[in-house]
């Protein structure tokens, strides 16, 4: 197994939606590190400190108190040093609207919440496999949009 | 005014490693893709300022054996798909185990260790990270770039591009378009009120 750490944060107000998160990322193969956020507020004021490591993907929730997923998004691609995150918008809504608007709005993968968790592992898993792709490979990332 | 531009990747790394090299005057052979022989051992202090200077171009010096390897795997397929002609009478397993000179088992139980995925996954990648990059070029029907991919139909590039991004070819080229008008309106009006 390779040794390289993939570090994730996911930022979501439903602590079961959380809880779930966190235990399908200890059950996938890919070594991972997760950090947990309640709001978008939270999530940004991580990002922006000083002399963080960033993570390489972010899972947005959508709707969530002080501030949402999709200001979120905005703030993130209006960032420089923040332009490398891959951005993962992970929300129970499927409507064909929101998830045009994220993409255009610099998402690169949308998830709708699966209903079981094997289908969130498996999402999961396969989100991380090809991130990870297109870290370490020539793939043109302003390209990369995936929906799941 | 806009225009594009098409690259021969090869040649743009070949050309900077060149230049680097001489640079900092030490002797080498460039071997194909990803590998270079230097001629004598290199002193701290020079792998330090090569390191660096190829920095400055993404290019980077890989310590580990299998972490090269897995490189040198990459970069043929990128070949193969981007600019050998004649690799589309080859299989990538072949193709693969000729130009690197290892087994196709032991390359593809390496790469999958490393990676996660597999070698055939990333061929799909990279083949619809180019059509990607042909659609949005739009000078190509999606016919011709199923053809110059060596698809054996429009239908099976379509299908393998759903299947990868999860949107169609023409649902990904209308969010790129409208992506790029919403990005130049931010840009010149600042507003991003929607």
């Amino acid at each position: 197994m390779s040794l390289q750490l993939l570090n994730v944060v996911l930022a979501d107000d439903d602590e079961d939606d959380r809880v779930l998160f966190k235990e399908a990322m200890d059950e996938i193969r890919v070594r991972t590190k997760l950090s947990l956020f309640e709001n978008g507020q939270e999530l940004m004021d991580f990002l922006l400190l000083p002399n963080i490591l960033l993570p390489q993907v972010v899972f947005l929730d959508l709707n969530m108190p002080l501030k949402n997923g999709m200001q979120c998004l905005k703030e993130i691609r209006g960032h420089k040093r923040l332009d490398s995150l891959s951005v993962a918008i992970y929300s129970t809504s499927s409507s064909e609207k929101d998830i045009e608007e994220t993409f255009i709005n610099g998402a690169n993968i949308y998830i709708n919440k699966p209903n079981n968790f094997s289908m969130l592992k498996e999402a999961i898993e396969k989100v991380l496999q090809i991130n990870w792709q297109y870290h370490t490979s020539n793939l043109d990332k302003s390209n990369f949009l995936l929906r799941l | 005014m806009k225009i594009h531009l098409k690259y021969d990747f090869n040649l743009v790394c070949k050309t900077i490693l060149q230049q680097q090299l001489e640079h900092l005057n030490l002797p080498y052979h460039i071997h194909g893709i990803g590998e270079v022989e230097l001629e004598r051992d290199l002193t701290p202090d020079e792998r330090e300022q090569l390191g660096t200077s190829l920095g400055q171009y993404g290019i980077e010096i890989i310590d580990d054996k299998k972490n090269a390897l897995v490189q040198r795997i990459k970069d043929t397929i990128t070949d193969m798909i981007y600019s050998d002609g004649n690799a589309k009478n080859y299989k990538v397993s072949s193709y693969l185990a000729e130009k690197l000179d290892y087994s196709y088992v032991y390359l593809s139980n390496i790469f999958s260790e490393a990676t996660y995925s597999s070698i055939e996954n990333f061929v799909i990648l990279k083949k619809i990270d180019l059509a990607k990059q042909l659609i949005i070029e739009n000078t190509l029907t999606l016919t011709e770039i199923a053809y110059q991919l060596n698809y054996s139909s429009v239908a099976h590039l379509s299908y393998q591009f759903k299947k990868t991004t999860g949107l169609t070819p023409s649902t990904f080229q209308k969010i790129i378009e409208k992506r790029k008008f919403n990005s130049a309106e931010r840009t010149t009006t600042f507003t991003s009120n929607k």
